[in-house]
């Protein structure tokens, strides 16, 4: 159980970027267990929040990745503006919003995918564990190690199942005793691992969609990261293996803290212990549409009793 | 419950009528013109490849892969030293434009910066060097040899004027197998914290291997059957010995064909009819070669 008073623990002992083989997984407070309902199961329609199998969360989120007054610029253009929300450590964080409300800007942001796209640019903060990772002296790549991405499409590498996974621990260079353990671990941990044991050495694209997906979510903590950014993961899957996915997520929740984009309201109010609501708005003068994150509580309060009335009217379906 | 019944309704126009296309005069005229074009470009090669094997096929024989140019004897003489001096030379051409072409690919494609001044200006002349005609590189790998202390007529000066020859065709293929390359492939191994030099070595550059073969095999036939900037080295000479190392002297096919076919005697004529038989197949199997990579390559597997 969560205590409510707890404060994000800038105390604990948190890993420097330049101490990278000392320790993946950095320790965070004990008593920080979330519970988990394992029986719950999830059908609802309407976005209605769902009370089993929902942990208790503090007040405030206890954060891994801060953001501060976080906007983000393509060229001179701003498509995201002034955004402050904490993400809680082992929660599932929701960005949902209209398209074009750079919720996905922001994910990309928050390990410096963005950094690929030529002209993009961040003021203000995000820190993880108290760390700037846009300080100057950050390496990029030691981000993406540490918050690690799921994207839209599945994207496995042109090769076989096994090296798909192997791939991840074989590049940052981990320490590991036995290959062959890690793939199987990640596998099972990704809920892959009995579909493919038999065709490991097959290719990847020989996958379904859905097990492509979890493939790559198997791929991203076979390097075990502390964060797991997931941007629309299930738009290109059927309602099965969207399912799949979503009860995936539930479980990966004990060690890892995931952030997910969705359009899916109702994939919000299943899996989000928090959801961030976004909207854009057109800027005055040149009527370009910018960012800005409207609300960010509880999945609970922002589908049930939310505080501003343009989360009302999107929930419920009036606009967006 | 009510029948619906299908009655044509009186204005439907009938599915035959083909007045926008395909089927009227002018077009029937204009698809008998672009039939014609193809049989002349076809006739032509039919003509030119038929007339090659008639002239060349007395010489057909193995005399021609065993022995040696000849001035006294054309009845027996071979390309031995041709085809030794071709193998070797494009060798040395390979061994060169391949890996500079594919490190100046890679870095315009994947690490240069848009905006990059020295990018853009490596890319100009890039442009500029695949419009340069092949003799100038004859010119600048002679003076470029003997600049450096060397013979010019040498396999090391011909595979470097060769090697110039296919340079920018080596790099737009290569850059176009590593546009071709899915950018979520590259976010897939970047998300995970691999470098972006792992990503190139390991994710990238493997799947844009077809597309380099296709492009860097076929840039290498055209090498091979290049005779201008070898004239230029001197590589115009009767060589009657296998030539044995880079700094050897040489001569290739093309050369040798150019040689044989200017001189007036029936042998020598029929000679190097035989030689380009040689040549042709040795080219259309590289080609063929190529098109296998890319068809093996083509189908996501």
């Amino acid at each position: 159980m969560t205590d409510p008073t707890t404060t994000p623990p800038v105390d604990s002992p948190v890993p420097t970027f330049s101490d990278l083989a000392a320790e993946q997984h950095p320790t965070l407070d004990p008593t920080g267990e979330p519970t988990v309902d394992p029986t719950s199961t999830i059908t609802t329609r309407r976005p209605e929040p769902i009370d089993a199998g929902r942990i208790e969360l503090s007040e405030a989120p206890r954060a891994v990745l801060s953001c501060t007054d976080v906007s983000c610029y393509y060229g001179a253009f701003r498509a995201v503006n002034e955004v402050t929300m904490d993400i809680g450590v082992h929660e599932i964080t929701a960005l949902i919003g209209p398209s074009g409300c750079g919720k996905s800007t922001i994910l990309r942001a928050l390990n410096r995918m963005n950094d690929l796209i030529p002209g993009t640019r961040v003021e203000g903060t995000i820190a993880y564990h108290g760390m700037d990772i846009y300080a100057k002296d950050v390496d990029p790549i030691e981000v993406r190690r540490r918050i690690g991405m799921v994207f839209q499409k599945p994207n496995p590498f042109p090769k076989s199942i096994y090296d798909n996974v192997a791939y991840g621990p074989k590049v940052t260079g981990m320490k590991v005793s036995n290959m062959d353990d890690v793939v199987e671990q990640s596998l099972r941990d990704a809920a892959l691992w009995d579909e493919v044991k038999d065709k490991l050495k097959q290719s990847a694209y020989g996958l379904s969609g859905g097990q492509q997906q979890r493939l790559c979510i198997a791929r991203t903590i076979a390097v075990k990261p502390e964060v797991i950014l997931m941007d629309e993961p299930c738009s290109a899957l059927d309602p099965i293996a969207t399912a799949r996915i979503e009860d995936l997520m539930l479980e990966l929740r004990d060690d890892y803290t995931i952030v997910i984009v969705t359009h899916n309201m109702q994939q919000a109010a299943r899996v989000a212990d928090r959801t961030a609501f976004f909207t854009a708005e057109a800027a005055e003068g040149n009527g370009d549409r910018t960012g800005h994150l409207v609300e960010f509580a509880e999945t609970t309060k922002i589908f049930s009793t939310p505080s501003d009335p343009r989360t009302e009217d999107y929930i419920s379906g009036r606009f967006g | 419950m009510a029948t619906i019944t299908a009655e044509p309704m009186s204005d439907a126009r009938p599915l035959t009528a083909a007045s926008h296309g395909e089927r009227n005069p002018q077009s029937l005229v204009f698809l008998i013109l672009l039939w014609l074009s193809l049989a002349f470009g076809l006739l032509v090669l039919a003509v030119l490849l038929v007339t090659t094997f008639l002239d060349g096929l007395p010489r057909m024989d193995s005399a021609l892969f065993t022995n040696y140019a000849s001035q006294l004897n054309p009845e027996t003489a071979g390309a031995r030293a041709a085809i030794l001096g071709s193998a070797l030379v494009i060798g040395v051409t390979a061994l060169m434009a391949i890996p500079i072409g594919i490190a100046a690919a890679s870095y315009l494609e994947e690490f240069a910066s848009r905006k990059s001044r020295f990018a853009k200006y490596v890319e100009l002349n890039v442009q500029n060097l695949a419009a340069v005609p092949a003799i100038i590189y004859g010119m600048l790998a002679a003076a470029a040899a003997v600049a450096i202390g060397l013979q010019r007529n040498t396999v090391l000066a011909g595979g470097i004027a060769l090697a110039l020859l296919i340079l920018p065709v080596v790099i737009v293929s290569t850059r176009e197998a590593l546009r071709a390359v899915p950018q979520e492939i590259r976010q897939g191994s970047l998300a995970l914290g691999a470098s972006p030099m792992q990503t190139l070595q390991r994710q990238t550059l493997p799947a844009a291997i077809p597309g380099i073969a296709t492009g860097t095999i076929l840039a290498l036939s055209r090498a091979m059957g290049e005779a201008a900037p070898l004239l230029l080295l001197g590589g115009l000479v009767f060589v009657q010995f296998d030539p044995n190392g880079l700094l050897s002297g040489f001569t290739t096919m093309p050369i040798q064909i150019f040689n044989w076919a200017g001189r007036s005697q029936e042998e020598f004529q029929q000679l190097a009819a035989a030689a380009s038989i040689v040549l042709l197949v040795l080219v259309i199997a590289m080609n063929g070669v190529a098109i296998v990579i890319r068809n093996k390559f083509s189908n996501p597997r």
